[in-house]
Parts: structure tokens; C-alpha cells; sequence
């Protein structure tokens, strides 16, 4: 029995391929590890955060034989739909939802074509940024940490000083950052969850999404990160989200980020305000174009 | 802004008789990183009353003496109070379509003097106040412009006019302002803040003047606070193919001294400086001036619009004041109002037209 357990305790330590005790990493001369560099999480996270096997669609209807591509998004055909993924969430599982909460989230990806912000580039929110299929930027020195966001162009200062709570929420949140040893440990507060837009002349669309799914936190949400160099080319990440009204008990996801090695990796402009005005305004133009129209 | 450790520093240069350039006044006192650069990392708030452009009545004289800008700072005070006052509670509602009164607060109500953060004070370079932040030409105004940018703005005199309630546009030919958000300014659609506020060349705006800058050894990121735009600069190396194009061009950065020089070219085709095009290229000079203030200076040309080059230089003072997320596109109630309320006055006409149509018949 001891050297089973022996054995399962080693196991358990070699298949612990996230774990950054062994790696020395960088340092700026403060002697913090120097978290400079071009990012990027390679995963289907915003897909869908829990274990999910391919759909047909992001949003579904109900077909004669089964669930079918609602008509909304019909027409982008095997592109429109969900690769599987194993899920981020720390641990593997299901997000701790209350029934409530979880009625909702079924609800949002009954409806996902209307209601996602990210379908109106809208900022996307903490952790949501950054599992963005896009990379992302740490400029990392002595006084300062702040993250730009490819997607939307999103920025995130980390506060290193206590910047009190915030008097508003934002989309961004407020990030209060701390050290615990090598790891960089962000407090994000303040995050705007956006109703859902009820009548004309709302800014359509809702906020607080975690992902395509519709996964999501409300206003009360408390997100805790965690930033650790885990190789040359890689961090290890977690999240754990805290929202009493939301989730039964908080829960966490985790996942590696990656160095984009490319010679000229580099943050390009992703503007997308632009691309969504004929969703958003095309219907008020002098001479409207044809648009599909779609029932509700 | 005042500046009066400037003034010390540069009085004991003097009696020290050191040739240092003047920047080099308050030497010490310059923050600086651990390679020893100096270290702009920190907040500014470059908000000034001092104008872009020289007033005529100042003509080539850069300079304004210390009662002229003390005056220049009280009106400013004075106005401000003015407009801060409380408003009525029990004041009547706005007459129908606004009360008419031109400028940004006026119609049915934009912007009161709540929203504007202009600044209070006037800002001093080497212990002199400026009448403008253009320093050449030497009238501290913009060069003449080309003539086809003259065209362009013939072309488009008409194009915008002050909202009357009426949908005007209907009696001209041609398009009208309001007929397709691609008509409307890059600011209105939070594609890019008003005023080149993020540049470059970054000028100061009506309001979210605040800047946020990074600083590592390869690189600085200047946030601005308008559109949170996240401006990024490679310090060293070469600038990108001119078949890559950005909003705010391709900025690459070099250090002069203690001076961050930053050559910035490879716009796309739509600039929010005045009528610059792809073409613009500008060189801006970052230069500490003690612990708490930096000199920006520019030079700026685009030779489908200017006839010559243009440059200017302020201040920009440090501040604690944090930025708030500007999430402009997030809360554009205005874009879409703007859209619908032209289709509104669109179908008011119509109906005006069938109306009165039908009594002649």
C-alpha cells in the first residue's frame, strides 16, 4: 500500500506539466520574473470553458431530428460551428452555477447571435480577454505591468499600488496586482456586466460573457489571476471567480499561454467598432441595404 | 501649468556657469530605469488653455508675458464657475429640437461645462509662457494647405451644417451627412478620439487628456485615455513594410541623449489629424524636465496637405490621477440616435411634401 501510494505520488508530481518549480526564469532587475512578450492562449476556451464535444453551431435550433444551425447563423456552414474542447475549468467539471444562473446560461446560448458582446465588439472582460482567439501584450517593468489586447484593442493597466475600488464598474475591471513569490497575482474588481438590451435604442447585446457559450458572471463577480513564468516560451494561468450570485462556490480555470515566436510577432489592429456598424446601424441608413431578417 | 523648480534649477546653472543644455536643468531629479534611461513610466495629464494655434492678435510673438497668461487663466476660472453653477430644478424643459444656441452645448443639449477638461492653466517652457503650442511656421499657425485639399474642402463646404430641425440635406445634391455611419466623423464612431488627441502628433482635446506611459527596455506603450487607444513604439530597429498600414502608423523609437526621439510613418487611409493622409509623418521628441514634467515637441509633414512642415512642443505635467476606462463604442447611444433621427426628419419632410401636395391638388 505505501509503495502504491509512493507511486501515485510520483505520478502525480511527472504529470504535472504546468508546474513551474524546476524553471528559472527571466528577471527584470528587481529580480521579478519578466513576464515582456507577445501571448497567446491556443485552446477552444472561448468556445465554450467547460468539456463540450462538437456542435453543428453556436447556436442551435431545434430540427426535425435533433438540434440543427438556427437560422441566424446558418449560412457560415462547418466555419460556424463549435470545436470540441476538454474544458479549462481547474479540476474538470461543470461551473458551480446556481439553478438560476444556469437557466440563464442556457437561455444566453439559446440566443447567442443576439447577445453576445463579442458579436459587437464589445471590450470583452476579465478573464474572457484573455483566451481571445488573439495575442495579447505584457509590458512588464519595475514600476509598472499593463496588458494590451489585441482583440478590440482592450487594455488593462495592473495596478501595482492599491487603486481603491472603483466609484463604476468598467468592462475592464480595476486590477490590483501583488506578488506571491514568482507568481504575479492580479485582483480584478469592478467588472460591468451589461443587461441584456431590452427595447430599440439599447445598445444591443449583453456583457458578463465568458465566452460563445454563454457562460457568464454578474456584476458582484470577484476574479482572482494568476500569472506564473512556467518555461522559456510559456505561463501557466489560472483564474478563479468569485460571484455569490452567480455560483454556489467560487471555481477556477486554467490554461497555458503561450510566446508567439514568430521573428515578427507583433500586435496588429483589430478595430472591430468598424466592422459591426452595418449590424448595429445598417437598418438606419438613408437607403438600407438588404439584411437578412431574422425572427426572434 | 507653473513651473518653479525650473526657474531655481536654471539660476544656479547659471551661477555655476555650466554649459548644459537646458533640459539638463534638474538633471538629477529625473526618474530613470535600471539601464539608465530616463523613465517617462507614469500619468500626465496634458490638458492646457494655452491654443494649437496662435491667436492672429499675438501674430509672430511665441511668447505672452506673465499678466497676460495670469489673465488668460482667471478668465478661464471664471468661466468655469459660471458654467458649474447647479442648474434649476424647476427650470421649463427645452423648447422642441433643442433651443437652438450653437456649439457643443447647445441644441437639445450635448456636452455643459461638466464634460469639458480643458485644462486651467497656460504652460511655460524655459520659464516663458507660449501663445501657442505651433512653434513653426513663426505665426504659430498651420501652413498653407495644397490645393487640393482645397478642392476637397470645396467640395465638402455645405456637407455639414448646424442641426435646424429640418432635414435639409434633402434640398442639396448628393449625399447627405446622416445618410450612412461611414459619412459620419472617425470620433463619432469611436474609431478614433477627436482632436489627434492620440495622435501623433497627441494634442490636447476638450477632455480625457490623460496619457499612461510604459516603459521597458524594448519598448513604450502610451495609453491614451480617448478610445483607449494603446499606442505601442519599438524601441530600435527598423520601421515596418509600408504594406502594413496602421490607424496610428508604424511608430519606431531611438533615444538622442536623454531625449526619446519616436519616428512614426505607414498610416492607413483614414488619419484623425485634421485632413493628413496615409502620407503624414511625423517625429515627436519626448525630453524630461525634471522629476514631474516632460517637453513633447513634433514636427509633423504630409505633403498632400501642407505645403511645408510643421512643428510645436508643450508640456506635459505628471499627475495621480488614474484613467478611467473610456469604453466609447460600449455606450454610442449617439451614432444610432443620430442615424434614426435623420430618418425621422427625413419621413417630417415627406410627410410636409405629401401634405402640402395634396391641399394644392
Amino acid at each position: 500500500m505505501a509503495t502504491a501510494v509512493a507511486v501515485v505520488a510520483v505520478l502525480a508530481v511527472a504529470v504535472a506539466p504546468l508546474a513551474a518549480q524546476d524553471f528559472e526564469p527571466e528577471r527584470l532587475s528587481d529580480g521579478k520574473p519578466d513576464l515582456n512578450g507577445i501571448w497567446q492562449a491556443l485552446n477552444e476556451a472561448n468556445y465554450d470553458l467547460e468539456l463540450h464535444m462538437a456542435r453543428a453551431a453556436m447556436q442551435l435550433r431545434e430540427g426535425p431530428h435533433g438540434p440543427i444551425p438556427a437560422a441566424e447563423v446558418l449560412n457560415f456552414g462547418a466555419i460556424g460551428s463549435v470545436p470540441p474542447g476538454m474544458g479549462v475549468i481547474k479540476g474538470g467539471g461543470k461551473i458551480p452555477y446556481t439553478d438560476e444562473a444556469l437557466a440563464k446560461r442556457n437561455d444566453n446560448m439559446a440566443n447567442w447571435s443576439t447577445r453576445d458582446q463579442e458579436i459587437f465588439c464589445y471590450l470583452p472582460g476579465v478573464p474572457r480577454a484573455t483566451y481571445m482567439p488573439q495575442p495579447f501584450q505584457i509590458f512588464h517593468s519595475e514600476n509598472a505591468i499593463f496588458i494590451a489586447y489585441q482583440y478590440a484593442g482592450a487594455v488593462r493597466d495592473i495596478y501595482m499600488e492599491d487603486p481603491k475600488p472603483s466609484q463604476v464598474d468598467s468592462w475592464m475591471g480595476t486590477s490590483y496586482g501583488r506578488w506571491d513569490g514568482d507568481t504575479l497575482v492580479v485582483d480584478v474588481s469592478g467588472l460591468l456586466a451589461k443587461d441584456c438590451a431590452m427595447r430599440e435604442g439599447d445598445m444591443p447585446g449583453c456583457g458578463g460573457w465568458l465566452d460563445r457559450s454563454g457562460n457568464h458572471y454578474s456584476y458582484q463577480v470577484q476574479v482572482e489571476e494568476r500569472y506564473t513564468v512556467a518555461g522559456p516560451n510559456h505561463i501557466h494561468y489560472e483564474a478563479t471567480l468569485t460571484d455569490p450570485m452567480t455560483y454556489t462556490e467560487p471555481w477556477s480555470i486554467e490554461m497555458p499561454l503561450y510566446r508567439r515566436m514568430e521573428p515578427n510577432a507583433r500586435l496588429m489592429d483589430f478595430r472591430c467598432v468598424e466592422f459591426v456598424e452595418e449590424l448595429m446601424y445598417g437598418e438606419y441608413r438613408r437607403n438600407p441595404l438588404p439584411r437578412m431578417k431574422l425572427v426572434d | 501649468m507653473r513651473y518653479p523648480g525650473l526657474k531655481a534649477a536654471l539660476a544656479l546653472v547659471a551661477l555655476v556657469g555650466i554649459a548644459a543644455p537646458m533640459l539638463a536643468a534638474g538633471d538629477e531629479d529625473i526618474p530613470r530605469t535600471a539601464s539608465g534611461r530616463p523613465d517617462f513610466s507614469g500619468h500626465y495629464d496634458v490638458a492646457t488653455l494655452t491654443p494649437l494655434m496662435r491667436p492672429a492678435a499675438f501674430g509672430d510673438e511665441l511668447f505672452m508675458s506673465r499678466e497676460e497668461a495670469d489673465r488668460r487663466v482667471k478668465q478661464a476660472a471664471l468661466r468655469r464657475a459660471a458654467t458649474s453653477q447647479a442648474s434649476d430644478p424647476d427650470r421649463e424643459a427645452p423648447p422642441d429640437g433643442g433651443d437652438g444656441s450653437p456649439g457643443a452645448a447647445g441644441n437639445v443639449g450635448g456636452y455643459n461645462s461638466f464634460w469639458i477638461d480643458n485644462g486651467t492653466d497656460v504652460f511655460e517652457v524655459d520659464g516663458k509662457f507660449r501663445t501657442s503650442i505651433i512653434t513653426h511656421p513663426k505665426n504659430g499657425r498651420f501652413p498653407p494647405v495644397t490645393e487640393a485639399v482645397r478642392e476637397r474642402a470645396a467640395a465638402r463646404r455645405g456637407f455639414f451644417r448646424r442641426n435646424t430641425g429640418e432635414a435639409w440635406w434633402l434640398e442639396r445634391e448628393g449625399p447627405g451627412p446622416y445618410d450612412d455611419p461611414e459619412l459620419r466623423p472617425l470620433a463619432e464612431r469611436c474609431l478614433l478620439g477627436f482632436s489627434s488627441t492620440a495622435g501623433p502628433p497627441m494634442l490636447p482635446a476638450l477632455y480625457n487628456n490623460l496619457k499612461r506611459i510604459v516603459q521597458t527596455e524594448d519598448h513604450v506603450m502610451i495609453l491614451v485615455e480617448m478610445v483607449h487607444d494603446a499606442r505601442i513604439v519599438r524601441i530600435g530597429g527598423e520601421h515596418l513594410p509600408a504594406t502594413e498600414r496602421r490607424w496610428l502608423g508604424d511608430s519606431t523609437g531611438w533615444w538622442d541623449g536623454d531625449t526619446l526621439v519616436i519616428d512614426t510613418k505607414n498610416f492607413g487611409d483614414r488619419v484623425a489629424l485634421r485632413s493628413a493622409t496615409r502620407d503624414l509623418h511625423t517625429v515627436e521628441r519626448f525630453s524630461p524636465m525634471g522629476a514631474d514634467h516632460v517637453l513633447y515637441q513634433f514636427t509633423v509633414e504630409d505633403p498632400n496637405v501642407w505645403t511645408e512642415s510643421w512643428s510645436g512642443e508643450y508640456v506635459w505635467p505628471r499627475t495621480d490621477t488614474l484613467l478611467y476606462e473610456y469604453a466609447c463604442h460600449e455606450g454610442n447611444y449617439a451614432l444610432g440616435n443620430i442615424m434614426r433621427g435623420a430618418r425621422l426628419l427625413e419621413e417630417d419632410a415627406a410627410a410636409k411634401a405629401a401634405s402640402s401636395g395634396g391641399s394644392g391638388e
